[in-house]
């Protein structure tokens, strides 16, 4: 076996064919080690849509409910509330609800499927605290013009009853707005959007 | 490795010259892979040490994913393990992966054993690397038992009430002894917590620095071959053996096929027979720990059964687990017990031959007799073997001086 009898070409070719195969094989293989990080059935479960019936919520409540984990809250806005949405526009760092922080039925002017009932969830886009619903329109500690929303007692960091941020806090964004649709006029369904549910 | 040709080439050997004047990244390659020289006839005997190798890291990355799904947790441990096996994602597969990789552990090692016994790969100068290989074997038989605990179904439970129980056996100290490796009164969730502990971070540390000097003794004295003979002793010009080839690429290249029979078995065993028919995975231990009722019939794993046959063989408690204790430390003597002329069986004589047939003929019925729920003929047939397998050792530097063996060649045979 004499150096000069050596086939360079067959030999790259089988050396490139092994690697190549070989690197198939290893990425086979690297793949159930990469997917038994995702959530498991269990939590796939957990993270399934939660049923919420808002058949005794009253003008001016609001209900709490836990989908994934977080805090989703429904809120059932009055006349007046819906009111002052329109008069705080100016004050808010993203009245229009640009950025997408809600479903594409939820970029309008009360950030909601039906204009009384928010849903959101009640997550500070800031740091992750959940804030308070404070519904009374009369001056609070934190503003002299409160006209009701969502106040967030880690960074004072502040939203209108839309969930909408307002200029001049810590937090970046509107609160996030869950995909949501109705079962009926009773109950709600937290995380299918309308067009997918049955 | 020298490319000069082009700038990657230039800049790739500038790296190299940098590592290499902080850490001998190249000698070491040359050391172990490229001047490494193994002797040209190895067989696919030889093909079990890599896989060995490779079954080990198989079983230490599925290991270390198992761990972060297992709840080691005596109310929690058995359901994790269904969790995994359905719940999370490919959780089945790497669990499947890991209780054969067990089995395919053994599989390997027994062959890789039966090598070194065959060709008399732990004579003079490659004693030390038989010692560490045992002492591999003996960390493995504990890693497969504290593992096999794990799942905490019943065969778990009840096979480690059999097993600690053996050292309640020894004299005066005994019963204090199995009391304080469970940690209670009972196998329990503090016997189950300490085992994690072990099976997870002690031992495969410890099989981890068994194997690097397992490696670095073979290195040193260099591989056995099926001759038994020493390629060391006729070198060319340059200093390497004339019966040597370079570990890389010839033998890495070789290995790889192994690893691809290998991997072939393995992986059909794994899609399709990932229980071995009772034989990997025990029926039994599908069912949870139950500390008040004990399965019919309490057999180990298949590759303790040979010595779980020699225990239940000897009609006396202490007695039997000195003898099986004894089956597997007369082991380590093999070095000193063979005074054959020749190291190869190729070159014993027929009272060798049949002698060492007999004791694999023997090894495997006391192991099909080790699974079986025993009568009065099976227990005879155990003692009867049971005594041969110690013959075969005790007798070992007497027929081993008789046998009349053949000359052995100056050069490897092709």
């Amino acid at each position: 076996m004499s150096s000069e009898d050596v086939n360079d070409g067959r030999r790259r070719f089988l050396t490139g064919s092994f690697a190549v195969v070989g690197a198939a094989g290893a990425l086979g293989a690297a793949i159930p080690f990469i997917k038994m990080w995702e959530p498991s059935a269990k939590a796939q479960a957990a993270g399934a849509p939660v049923e919420v019936n808002i058949g005794k919520l009253e003008p001016g409540q609001m209900l709490t409910t836990e989908w994934r984990g977080r805090p989703i809250w429904v809120v059932n806005r009055t006349p007046e509330m819906l009111e002052a949405l329109g008069g705080v526009r100016d004050e808010l760092r993203d009245p229009d609800s640009a950025v997408e922080q809600q479903p594409g039925y939820a970029q309008n002017d009360t950030r909601s499927l039906k204009p009384e009932l928010l849903i959101v969830i009640g997550v500070c886009t800031h740091l992750g605290c959940s804030p308070k619903f404070i519904p009374e329109m009369e001056p609070q500690a934190f503003s002299e013009e409160w006209v009701g929303g969502f106040f967030c007692p880690c960074h004072s960091s502040k939203f209108d009853l839309a969930g909408r941020v307002f200029a001049g806090v810590p937090a970046p964004s509107n609160l996030e707005v869950p995909p949501h649709s109705y079962l009926d006029d009773e109950r709600i369904v937290i995380g299918i959007d309308p067009e997918d549910a049955a | 490795m020298a490319n000069g040709q082009n700038m990657v080439g230039r800049a790739a050997d500038a790296t190299m010259e940098w590592v290499d004047a902080r850490i001998p990244a190249t000698q070491f390659y040359k050391d172990h892979l490229s001047n490494y020289y193994a002797s040209k006839n190895l067989n696919m005997w030889y093909f079990f040490g890599s896989l060995s190798l490779l079954v080990l890291v198989n079983q230490l990355l599925t290991g270390i994913w198992l761990t972060m799904h297992y709840k080691p947790d005596a109310a929690l441990a058995f359901a994790s393990v269904e969790y995994i096996m359905r719940d999370v994602p490919y959780g089945w597969l790497v669990r499947y992966m890991h209780s054969t990789g067990a089995s395919a552990f053994f599989v390997v090692v027994y062959l890789h054993m039966w090598r070194g016994i065959m060709y008399g790969s732990y004579r003079k100068p490659r004693e030390l690397i038989w010692i560490f290989g045992m002492l591999i074997y003996l960390a493995l038989m504990a890693e497969a038992f504290l593992g096999y605990v794990l799942p905490w179904g019943q065969m778990s439970y009840w096979g480690a009430q059999v097993i600690v129980s053996l050292f309640s056996a020894i004299p005066f100290i005994g019963e204090g002894l199995t009391e304080w490796i469970r940690g209670d009164y009972l196998i329990s969730d503090a016997t189950l917590n300490r085992f994690f502990a072990l099976h997870v971070v002690a031992l495969p540390m410890a099989i981890l620095l068994l194997v690097l000097l397992h490696l670095t003794a073979l290195h040193s004295v260099g591989s056995n071959n099926p001759d038994g003979v020493e390629i060391k002793a006729n070198k060319d010009e340059n200093g390497v053996p004339v019966d040597g080839i370079a570990f890389h690429p010839y033998y890495t290249v070789k290995d790889m096929i192994g690893v691809g029979f290998f991997l072939l078995i393995f992986a059909f065993v794994i899609f399709f027979a990932p229980e071995g028919g009772g034989y990997f995975l025990e029926h039994d231990n599908f069912v949870p720990a139950d500390p008040l009722v004990t399965p019919a019939l309490i057999k180990p794993v298949w590759y303790f059964t040979p010595y779980y046959a020699m225990l239940r063989a000897v009609p006396d408690k202490l007695g039997g687990v000195i003898v099986m204790g004894g089956a597997v430390m007369i082991l380590f003597a093999l070095p000193w017990l063979d005074r054959s002329n020749v190291k190869s069986i190729r070159y014993k004589g027929v009272l060798a031959k049949v002698l060492y047939g007999l004791f694999v003929v023997s090894f495997l019925v006391l192991g099909w007799l080790g699974g079986q729920a025993g009568s009065d003929t099976m227990t005879f047939w155990a003692r009867v073997l049971t005594i041969y397998y110690f013959a075969f050792f005790i007798g070992m530097p007497w027929w081993s001086r008789w046998d009349k063996t053949k000359p052995v060649p100056e050069r490897v045979t092709t």
